[in-house]
């Protein structure tokens, strides 16, 4: 809908994978995985709203649909959600509380270096941006650690990270998450 | 890119490298950013869908009728923008004034415009950017002079248009000599790409990763003259990643109304149907001026080098 969707499609096609960009209720048919980008999640979520597609997404997500969502796709998918717009509304799927621009504002962006579980040899760079801080994780698994609190988690088929992979260069996290994608849901 | 700059926050991570500067402006991609004048005025943005705000004192159409020097916005004003709003909020610094630009990037603000709608402080040179945390976006009329704004540091370019027109004339021209620029440079070896850096003024290696991108090397919007959702979808269809609205919004009858029909246009820019249900009972766009009309001295295009 909006934001950095054009580098998950190169990085995802780098590993193999077909893309689509989705705008539409009718563009959710027959993923085999959906990835929620950065962007500003106020935004992206009025649109997903306007467009009547906040529904079918939480719908199609519950019933299983691999899922990758990064800074905004994560607060996106947050259960509760601190310092959003008044009345922001999300998917609510995911059992972690995060705060919107928690780690300061846009001076405050960083890059970091993250060891992430399941992840194999060196660190994996992370690049955070105006980033959700996850003030709470309940029912999830937490994969990776900056400071104290996780950036990284995972629940089923859901991995919802802090930062922006697809700015980083490196495929690593893209390659398991289409790994994930093919295989099926009710194995 | 080069990375020049960036401190350790003494916990491993590193500020304010041009990774992250340039990764908001792609964060911000397929989004409007429209120009408010009051912290209403960013409440009503937000509230619309756009993707960040630029607080100003006057809007470019005001700028343009009232004359007189126009400089960076009351820091107060700025604060109280950047409290009333979640999304990003840039300000306006003059061209040139290092000084307003370290202002605003003590107040905290996520993205700089330096930018010709101001009157210019420096008739040659542009702000070193590279040695700021906080992202600079710089408008340009063709690649050679969005080259050199991205070799002083900027981390996105829009085109200028022509600012507080409500004509889109212009926006068009320097997007389409953007895109023609970048043609032009496709199946060339590296000494003809040293002769056309030459010719345009570009650096010759922000060219080279111009030919090997097929296109800018970081996010570029379009600006100056858009005031409809078919302005913002033109704009789009033309490839820039997404819009800046500046008079065209609050200048209009109904400022929510249009500004909703405007991110929807950005979002389904190649869907006709849709275009023409959001750009339907909008009420009266802004005015407009021709080109023509305006005094050559007057252009505000024509500031910035």
């Amino acid at each position: 809908m909006q934001g950095a969707f054009s580098e998950h499609v190169r990085a995802l096609e780098a590993v193999g994978a077909r893309t689509r960009l989705v705008r539409t209720i009718d563009d959710l048919d027959s993923l085999d995985g959906l990835v929620l980008p950065g962007g500003e999640s106020t935004t992206m979520a009025m649109l997903m709203e306007r467009a009547g597609m906040l529904d079918s997404v939480r719908e199609a997500i519950r019933g299983g649909l691999a899922t990758l969502a990064t800074c905004a796709g994560m607060i996106l998918l947050a259960r509760d959600i601190t310092d959003g717009m008044p009345g922001q509304h999300g998917l609510g799927l995911l059992d972690i509380s995060v705060r919107r621009n928690g780690y300061g504002r846009q001076v405050d962006s960083f890059e970091a270096p993250l060891h992430i579980d399941g992840l194999n040899g060196k660190t994996f760079p992370g690049v955070f941006i105006r980033a959700p801080l996850v003030e709470r994780a309940g029912d999830v698994h937490v994969m990776a650690n900056y400071d104290g609190h996780p950036v990284a988690v995972r629940h089923g088929r859901i991995v919802a990270l802090g930062f922006h992979p697809e700015l980083s260069g490196d495929l690593r996290l893209h390659r398991e998450f289409v790994r994930l994608a093919n295989t099926d849901a009710h194995q | 890119m080069a990375e020049r700059n960036g401190s350790s926050n003494g916990n491993e991570g590193v500020k304010g490298s041009f990774k992250v500067k340039a990764g908001l402006a792609q964060m911000l991609k397929g989004g409007v950013i429209m120009d408010v004048v009051t912290p209403e005025h960013a409440r009503i943005a937000q509230e619309a869908g756009a993707c960040a705000v630029m607080a100003l004192e006057r809007v470019p159409a005001d700028i343009r009728k009232e004359g007189g020097v126009a400089r960076m916005a009351d820091p107060e004003l700025i604060k109280s923008i950047m409290a009333a709003v979640t999304i990003p909020v840039m300000a306006k610094c003059r061209i040139g004034h290092f000084v307003e630009a370290q202002i605003l990037e003590a107040l905290g603000i996520d993205y700089i415009d330096e930018s010709e709608v101001l009157t210019p402080a420096d008739e040659e040179n542009h702000i070193d950017k590279h040695p700021f945390k906080v992202p600079f976006v710089c408008g340009c009329r063709d690649l050679g002079e969005a080259t050199r704004r991205i070799a002083e540091g900027a981390a996105m370019i829009r085109t200028k248009g022509e600012a507080g027109t409500g004509n889109v004339v212009e926006a068009v021209r320097h997007a389409r000599a953007v895109n023609a620029g970048i043609r032009k440079l496709k199946g060339m070896n590296h000494a003809e790409l040293v002769h056309e850096a030459k010719l345009i003024g570009a650096p010759v290696e922000v060219l080279v990763e111009c030919q090997k991108l097929g296109r800018l090397p970081v996010v570029n919007f379009a600006a100056g003259g858009i005031a409809t959702p078919a302005d913002a979808a033109l704009m789009m269809q033309l490839g820039v990643d997404g819009v800046f609205v500046g008079s065209g919004i609050f200048k209009a009858e109904d400022p929510l109304k249009r500004a909703k029909a405007i991110v929807a246009a950005t979002t389904y820019f190649d869907k006709p149907e849709v275009l023409a249900e959001v750009s339907a009972h909008l009420g009266k766009a802004m005015h407009g001026l021709e080109i023509p009309a305006i005094p050559k001295d007057e252009l505000l295009a024509a500031r910035g080098w």
